[in-house]
């Protein structure tokens, strides 16, 4: 491993880019995302990697930018955040549906109106059905390496989808901590350089993503969600080779003090990471209240969660983002219909909290905690907001 | 670990300091954060930033609001921010100003521990600006002695490039210059 070295977050994610001989990047610099922007265009700019930044006018060209790039068999890279990744809605099914393994960092934010630059997760759920692999990043190591791990995991053979790695904003990206960083020998031994299944060049003119009639597109519609959920398996497998190389593992679900738990309390993002403070705080006064973070959003990893919270009673949903009119927040939302059927699953309670940067302390998990147990029913509720 | 806010005005470069405290921890093979009040920023509106510097790895990722240290970069700030809010009960107060002790003390209503030191004129004298986030460093190191002086080089060098001596030297020399005042 390389020394370890203090850095800002969002500035350690374009190194990590920058160690993953990537060929072109197209992004758009936008809050709290900026500095990843600015960052990777000095990275470029001084010659410090072969690659080409294509500067846009918009976060749709970036992400049309980079669809046309990998379609020529370029190594991409793009990141946005909350405004920037709903402008890009339009095309990230297409980027998909071609099969093309652009991986993009997004800066969670909350999305307008009213305008808010905070953290929550509300700009990735309206992506959630594109079709591409959504992962979180609990803390800056985790960003570094899973933004390495993601190139492979989306060029892979059995994979060839758009990965989307979701860092809180300011959370994650403005923080200043240790990190530590792959050599590029050992990079370069783990990512291999991409070999694309098809690409665009003038010599061998080919056409891809065009055109289906009715008696096509729903086949077309299936074997994209085909090949989402098989993706799961080379994920787990590139994650195996990254704890085996790198000593530190990566799991689809990741649990803290689960076992033998009757409260779980579920997470996703930076969140986890207070949140297991609040299961020591709790431990320590006799309550069996464990941790599940889920890593992976698409594919949604059911089996693993089953796993995980196999025994636990109650199963509280931290969500940050809302559906609205709707059962809730997806998260709980949909971890609900996926253990509809399961005999003795947990109660289920899912709190809506931590939108547009309202911060959750310690002491909030703790008093969720304690409302879920008084709580009778399964309807979702919001924590800590006025009425 | 041990939790420090840093007050400053947009501009004074309180994001700085942290960022100096935290790589500086960092390279002393501790664990840091360091972090600004998140959101926009403007030129001379009062602005908060913080640091965490710990022996363990930090898992904690929401705001501060209990800190062991305040810093007060801008001594404007003074009876206009709330400098003292939260802070914990045997926790250090580090003030720049031209004042006296007991007129600090007398303004904030606050019998807790303080040190203060006129940053304003060592900067203004070294580095010939205003600006104290560097010099502030040398009085927050010998008020707390939580790290090192030498552990500041290298990230004022990193920072500063050539100008990182002139840094340094002003950062002794509050170090030098920084007046306790035991708990009243």
């Amino acid at each position: 491993m390389g020394k370890r070295v203090g850095m800002e977050v969002a500035i350690a994610a374009s190194e990590a880019v920058a160690l993953c001989n990537i060929d072109v990047a197209a992004v758009y610099p936008i809050t709290p995302q900026s500095h990843m922007a600015e960052h990777l265009a000095d990275i470029i700019h001084d010659g410090r990697i072969d690659a080409e930044f294509i500067t846009v006018e918009s976060e749709h060209s970036s992400i049309s930018a980079c669809a046309g790039a990998s379609a020529t068999g370029a190594r991409v890279y793009t990141a946005t955040s909350s405004q920037g990744l709903m402008y890009m809605h339009e095309i990230l099914p297409i980027v998909s549906a071609m099969r093309l393994p652009v991986v993009m960092g997004n800066a969670n934010r909350a999305v307008s109106g009213p305008l808010n630059i905070w953290n929550d997760h509300t700009d990735i759920m309206p992506q959630r059905d594109s079709g591409w692999i959504c992962m979180f990043a609990e803390n800056g190591q985790e960003v570094v390496d899973m933004t390495i791990q993601s190139f492979k995991i989306a060029e892979h053979p059995d994979v060839m989808l758009p990965i989307v790695l979701n860092i809180d904003g300011f959370q994650l990206t403005h923080m200043i901590e240790p990190l530590e960083f792959p050599t590029q020998k050992e990079v370069n031994k783990f990512l291999p350089p991409r070999k694309p299944f098809a690409s665009l060049h003038p010599d061998n003119p080919i056409s891809m993503g065009c055109f289906n009639t009715p008696d096509i597109y729903a086949e077309t519609m299936k074997a994209k969600d085909t090949a989402l959920h098989n993706s799961k398996k080379t994920i787990v497998k590139i994650w195996k080779e990254w704890g085996k190389q790198f000593g530190r593992t990566y799991k689809p679900v990741e649990t803290y003090r689960a076992k033998g738990a009757d409260t779980l309390i579920l997470t996703m993002g930076s969140m986890g990471e207070t949140a297991s403070i609040a299961v020591d705080e709790l431990r320590k006064k006799g309550a069996a209240v464990g941790l599940v973070r889920l890593r992976l959003w698409r594919p949604f990893p059911l089996d693993e969660l089953r796993a995980a919270i196999k025994g636990c009673k109650t199963l509280i949903v931290m969500d940050r983002a809302i559906s609205f009119g709707g059962a809730g927040g997806p998260v709980g939302t949909e971890i609900k219909s996926l253990l509809y059927h399961d005999k003795g699953r947990p109660r289920i309670v899912d709190f809506i909290m931590g939108l547009g940067g309202r911060d959750v302390t310690v002491n909030d998990f703790i008093a969720m905690v304690e409302r879920a147990k008084k709580k009778k029913d399964e309807t979702y509720e919001y924590y800590g907001v006025r009425e | 670990m041990i939790e420090i806010r840093w007050h400053g005005r947009g501009g004074q470069g309180a994001v700085t300091s942290v960022e100096m405290m935290a790589l500086a921890a960092i390279e002393e093979g501790k664990y840091a954060q360091g972090f600004p009040a998140f959101g926009p920023e403007r030129r001379g509106a009062p602005v908060m930033a913080f640091n965490r510097i710990s022996d363990t790895p930090i898992k904690i990722r929401s705001g501060i609001y209990r800190p062991d240290v305040v810093v007060v970069l801008d001594p404007s700030l003074v009876g206009l921010v709330n400098v003292t809010e939260g802070l914990k009960p045997g926790g250090v107060l580090i003030v720049n100003t031209i004042k006296t002790a007991a007129e600090i003390r007398n303004k904030l209503n606050y019998k807790g521990k303080l040190f203060t030191v006129n940053a304003g004129r060592i900067a203004r004298e070294e580095l010939g600006v205003p600006i104290t986030n560097t010099t502030m460093l040398g009085a927050v190191l010998k008020a707390t002695g939580i790290l090192k002086l030498e552990a500041l080089k290298a990230p004022l060098e990193e920072r500063f490039g050539k100008m990182a001596g002139r840094n340094m030297t002003a950062l002794k020399r509050a170090y030098k210059e920084v007046k306790t005042a035991e708990a009243a």
